[in-house]
């Protein structure tokens, strides 16, 4: 395996290598896992890419890598041409979070630039010519605003963007025409959906015009009790008032999620402590197991390792798993396809090595 | 007040958002609601609002002719129908094309129908002076966070001066 400073140099290295969101580093991570910000963009040229042709597309795929390439933030990135790539391996980067379900059937000429550890990535010929895409560890909203801003920065340096003084950046969906900003976080809240208090939180976020999805973007069901909360609009405010209502109110989910979890140990301490261990236990020892079942008893285990009980792995482990236990991930790590039977056996296996590699005691 | 999908049922679930002390709002009954995941309570807690969109764009004003799509982008060709089908415009100058049956669509997407974000980088001094602001106040955010209040202090005037020369040059956004 390749040191962690040097950039990756192809497609299995950058997968043998955790994503950094998930080391659990930064500002209140023991709840956030990940703060994203997505730009979309659109060259001025050439017509949107589900009315584009074949060659026009191509252009785009050069012309845009090309110009991410010479900019600072991808220095040392890697170029994916989806074509290149197997379903299997597309699908490794749907997982990771690299490129949308709709880039990930690599049907047209489609690509992604990624820089090293994943700090940046540039999905090319999704709905938009570009989507830009800042992911941190934790909660830093705000830093990955400021990599992602100098990274359109840089692009716009040589490429045209479609852009109007009315309307700003404008998409392919009106949706996302004005900004083209996604702003969101991966927030875990076990303690208020075990305290039944979700419901209330949730109705309270879409209220502020903020929008509320599950692990895996658009149209995913919330598993492990995860929560991705995005900005809705894109007009009418500028990026950095989008990010700062996000931030606000993820500060409030936080300071609920905290109170709950204190509440809930102090009344209840020794249920949620066998609660913790229980999850534990079945990840530890399971023989075959379902890849949602893994996601929602790491919930459980996480909860633990953030209330800091002893002898627990840390939370760096729990986040990985939840990518390395996806399908693809776990066929990729085996090297060859398996049938859901055998990917629940294998799964289970992987889990049980991770676990003891990360137990106290033991270099993992 | 009805439903803005069915057009049916009463509206009983209400997004509101509130901007410049305007309120736009999303009227939905419990029935479609429940179909498009609104509720916090059922299974699907995902609410995509480009799901809405097609259903919406409906509703939009025009003229008679204007509703049944026959307004077509000259770059791209695309039918005002076809984006009705979609929910997705053709190029960048179908905005033009389409833009009074936009204007209230956006509205009731957003809220809002004019841009207050970042623009592209050569579109004027006052553009060159907007981003320089910008990022000022990002850094200013930042060392508040670090509770370095002399930085912020310095911080703050480049700002106030930078955005002194905007309103006297007049070629940048407020």
């Amino acid at each position: 395996m390749s040191g962690p400073d040097r950039p990756p140099a192809d497609f299995d290295e950058l997968v043998a290598r955790p994503a950094r969101w998930l080391s659990a580093e930064g500002p209140h991570a023991d709840l956030v896992l990940s703060s994203r910000i997505r730009l979309a963009r659109n060259l001025r040229s050439v017509p949107f890419t589900h009315r584009a042709h074949e060659e026009q597309l191509q252009g785009v795929l050069m012309s845009v890598s090309g110009a991410a390439q010479r900019g600072p933030g991808f220095a040392g990135s890697l170029l994916l041409r989806m074509a290149e790539l197997s379903p299997l391996d597309r699908q490794v980067l749907v997982e990771r979070h690299l490129v949308s379900h709709e880039l990930g059937d690599g049907a047209r000429p489609r690509g992604i630039v990624v820089s090293p550890e994943e700090r940046l990535s540039l999905m090319i010929n999704e709905e938009d010519h570009l989507r830009l895409q800042a992911i941190a560890p934790g909660f830093q909203l705000t830093d990955a605003w400021a990599s992602a801003d100098a990274a359109d920065d840089d692009l716009d340096q040589s490429l045209d963007f479609a852009f109007s003084e009315e309307i700003g950046y404008l998409t392919a969906c009106p949706t996302n025409a004005g900004t083209g900003l996604r702003a969101s976080v991966l927030i875990h809240l076990p303690a208020l959906v075990l305290l039944d208090e979700i419901s209330r939180v949730l109705k309270s976020i879409t209220h502020v015009g903020l929008n509320v999805r599950g692990l895996y973007g658009e149209h995913s069901d919330v598993m492990g009790n995860l929560f991705q909360i995005s900005n809705q609009t894109t007009l009418g405010r500028s990026e950095r008032d989008s990010i700062e209502i996000l931030e606000r109110v993820t500060r409030q989910i936080i300071e609920t999620e905290e109170q709950a979890r204190e509440r809930m140990m102090r009344d209840a301490r020794v249920q949620i402590e066998d609660k913790v261990w229980r999850a534990y236990g079945t990840l530890r020892h399971c023989r075959t197991i379902h890849s949602r079942e893994v996601i929602n008893l790491c919930s459980a285990v996480r909860l633990g390792a953030a209330l800091q009980l002893p002898g627990l792995c840390p939370l760096h482990v729990i986040n990985e798993l939840l990518v390395l236990t996806q399908p693809a991930h776990l066929q990729r790590a085996y090297g060859g396809e398996l049938s859901p039977a055998e990917r629940n056996v294998y799964r289970a296996q992987l889990v049980r090595e991770r676990l003891v590699a990360a137990e106290p005691g033991r270099s993992a | 007040m009805l439903c803005q999908i069915c057009g049916k049922n009463p509206a009983s679930v209400h997004f509101t958002e509130i901007h410049d002390n305007k309120m736009s709002e999303i009227h939905v009954c419990e029935r479609c609601a429940e179909e498009k995941g609104l509720h916090a309570t059922s299974k699907k807690q995902q609410f995509d609002i480009a799901d809405l969109l097609v259903k919406m764009v409906d509703d939009s004003t025009g003229t008679e002719e204007e509703r049944v799509g026959h307004v077509q982008c000259p770059r791209c060709g695309l039918l005002y129908s076809g984006f009705k089908e979609t929910g997705r415009l053709g190029c960048a100058d179908c905005y033009t094309a389409f833009q009074f049956q936009l204007r209230p669509l956006l509205r009731r997407i957003h809220g809002d129908t004019r841009h207050r974000g970042k623009r592209p980088v050569g579109e004027g001094d006052g553009a060159t002076r907007f981003r320089q602001i910008q990022r000022l106040h990002d850094e200013l955010q930042r060392v508040v966070e670090r509770e370095e209040f002399e930085r912020a202090a310095v911080l703050r005037d480049e700002i106030r001066q930078l955005e002194d020369e905007t309103r006297t040059g007049g070629e940048g956004k407020p």
